[in-house]
């Protein structure tokens, strides 16, 4: 019987004593690729960071189980070592701490970090600089994939990895993702859909208010989306929620 | 009784307005002497140590060399190479040599600053003169090392520094101690004269010992598009040091600029600032500083900045860490306008250590000790004091011992 790498179930979670998760279910199973959508303050990153474990995303009931292990009452670093890697959305800038230096912690192989540069297509010089400080919205997305890949975890979180990039960056890192996710399983959060256009997913989860309202096929879903808004899920959901009280 | 004596009797019992005020008879006037010898042949232990201050044995690394231990000068000399480029004596030696360094003497450091200035004039402990010649650019650097044999000893320096027109030259001075030192106070003078197109980059290292106090005096005078470059590093915990620095940028395009890193450990009471005073047409300054507080330290980070002149430009940055909740960091940043042309600015932040960025390097695989430390180094940065790459490394590498063990 097949495993699934990453199994949320019945998660709840608080940040200072607000609920902000209710009830979460989800099963990634090795080599899927789920796709996660949903409004501003939907609460998809905070999903993320739960499953990261930071300490302010505090879980009041529920758990999360990585390759069959419960991970809920880990430090985040080692949830990390047990092959997650996350491409964050708006990481914070540390002065000092340069980018080549965290990569080369993550990797040792700098055959491996000179081949990823190449891939995201950017100078070894971007290695020298303050991770996170000053980049552009595309240099952030580059600097992010670039960790993640050196990470070779072997389940990938990308938050937004197409959200404030141009056209010609977004066809590069949704090549070098694509890439990055065969044979592997990944959580893809994205707000308009563009990195679809990219990678193919098997299965989309539409996240409202905290709570999974939808599941289904990522290109019908999107297309619903794009069509009628998140209006749709909230209808969908009301017509679901009927159904089951009938 | 000649005029500075005068002057510094009358100030002897003159508290310095910044840091706490010394009773400077409780310091031994004792030394230990020494004789003079080749650096190499001296003690491992203070071999060590010195090394630690970026003070080198190996002769072939350094254009110059001067040591000093307590209040005896033990060794000074030039790389052949170096021979007709550079002058480096003891004081003394270099009062007795040149009439002409009167004029040099007590002009930018007043004598009657404080009870500490006044205590260097009356109770003179040596020091070194280092001299550029005109036109050298001095390859290699040049080094000093003011070291402490002896427990609770008064070491009274003044060091005189003159880079003539268009030289060159880095120096780094290192100030120690033997392990078995545990008080004392060091009193360092340093007038610095950066005559037209001359460049000084000036690294002091600064490693003392829990009940110490020391109370360096320094300024600096430079001429026409002349480049002063300061950098100052304390890293050993100590009981207190208190210094405020200043560059007068006194000729048309002349550029100061003071870097200072500081990690307040134990229960250190450290108060350091840099002024800088912009007094002519196209003046820069600049000054960063960094200071981390941890345990009980109490950390004063000053900056002055005074544009005297139109057409002048400066500005102050001022970042401190706190790593414990006993210890305080002070951000004293001030500027001082006198004409519409000056244009000075300021930035200082003090806070502890953003836990969002520790989660984000523990998302990277990194433990929480690990990522704090990251951040730490970080923030220690040498890279930004836009130094020379062999300088760079030899300070981030200074900074990595003291780190290591600090951490």
């Amino acid at each position: 019987m097949r495993e699934p790498i990453l199994e949320i179930q019945d998660l709840s979670v608080e940040v200072s004593g607000r609920r902000i998760l209710n009830d979460i279910n989800l099963k990634v199973y090795e080599g899927e690729v789920h796709v996660l959508f949903g409004p501003n303050g939907s609460g998809k990153s905070s999903l993320i960071m739960a499953i990261l474990g930071f300490p302010a995303y505090k879980v009041v009931s529920g758990k999360i189980l990585f390759k069959g292990k419960d991970i809920t009452g880990l430090p985040t670093d080692e949830r990390v070592k047990m092959g997650i890697g996350v491409a964050f959305q708006n990481p914070p800038a540390i002065r000092g701490v340069k980018l080549g230096s965290v990569l080369r912690r993550l990797t040792p192989n700098e055959e491996k970090i000179n081949d990823l540069l190449r891939k995201v297509k950017i100078s070894s010089s971007f290695l020298e600089r303050d991770i996170n400080l000053g980049f552009s919205g595309g240099e952030i997305k580059k600097s992010e994939v670039l960790q993640v890949l050196a990470q070779n975890s072997d389940f990938l979180i990308f938050d937004e990895p197409d959200s404030g990039v141009d056209v010609e960056n977004l066809r590069v890192l949704g090549t070098v993702i694509n890439e990055a996710l065969q044979g592997r399983s990944a959580l893809i959060i994205t707000h308009l859909g563009v990195i679809l256009q990219y990678i193919n997913a098997n299965i989309a989860h539409v996240l409202m208010d905290g709570s999974i309202v939808c599941s289904g096929h990522p290109t019908k879903i999107l297309g619903q989306i794009l069509n009628e808004g998140y209006a749709w899920c909230e209808k969908c959901l009301k017509v679901r929620t009927l159904r089951c009280e009938l | 009784m000649s005029e500075g004596k005068d002057a510094a009797l009358r100030a002897i019992s003159k508290p310095s307005p910044f840091g706490p005020d010394l009773d400077i008879s409780q310091y031994s006037r004792q030394p230990r002497n020494w004789e003079p010898c080749p650096i190499s042949s001296l003690p491992e232990d203070i071999l060590r140590r010195a090394l630690e201050v970026g003070v080198t044995p190996e002769d072939r690394e350094r254009a110059g060399t001067f040591f000093q231990i307590d209040h005896s000068v033990i060794y000074r000399a030039i790389q052949r190479l170096f021979e007709d480029k550079i002058e480096i004596m003891s004081a003394k030696e270099a009062l007795e040599k040149y009439d002409w360094l009167k004029d040099y003497w007590w002009r930018i450091v007043r004598v009657d600053t404080d009870k500490y200035t006044a205590l260097a004039e009356l109770a003179f402990d040596q020091g070194y003169f280092i001299r550029i010649l005109e036109d050298q650019k001095i390859t290699l650097p040049l080094q000093a090392c003011l070291f402490i044999s002896t427990d609770n000893l008064n070491q009274n320096v003044h060091n005189i520094i003159v880079a003539e027109p268009g030289s060159e030259a880095q120096i780094i001075t290192g100030c120690t101690l033997h392990h078995t030192v545990h008080r004392g106070l060091h009193v360092g003078i340093t007038e610095f004269y950066i005559k037209h197109d001359a460049k000084i980059t000036f690294t002091m290292i600064h490693n003392w010992a829990r009940d110490f106090d020391a109370r360096p005096r320094s300024g600096a005078i430079i001429d026409d598009n002349g480049v002063f470059i300061s950098n100052f590093i304390c890293f050993k915990p100590l009981r207190s040091l208190q210094m405020y620095p200043t560059a007068y940028c006194r000729g048309v395009d002349a550029r100061a600029r003071f870097n200072t890193i500081i990690y307040g450990l134990g229960n250190s009471y450290i108060d350091v600032g840099s002024k800088i005073v912009l007094q002519n047409e196209g003046c820069r300054g600049e000054i960063i500083s960094r200071a981390i507080a941890a345990d009980r330290a109490q950390i004063y980070a000053r900056g002055f900045l005074e544009g005297a002149h139109s057409g002048t430009r400066a500005h102050l940055e001022c970042r401190g860490l706190i790593l414990s909740e006993e210890a305080a960091i002070y951000a004293v940043p001030e500027l001082v306008a006198k004409t519409q042309g000056a244009e000075l600015s300021h930035e200082a932040a003090v806070g502890k250590i953003a836990e969002e960025q520790v989660q984000y390097l523990m998302a990277r695989g990194f433990s929480k000790g690990e990522a704090e430390s990251l951040i730490i180094r970080g923030f220690m940065d040498v890279s930004i004091f836009g130094l020379p790459k062999d300088l760079e490394r030899e300070i981030q590498r200074m900074i990595d011992i003291t780190a290591e063990r600090a951490l």
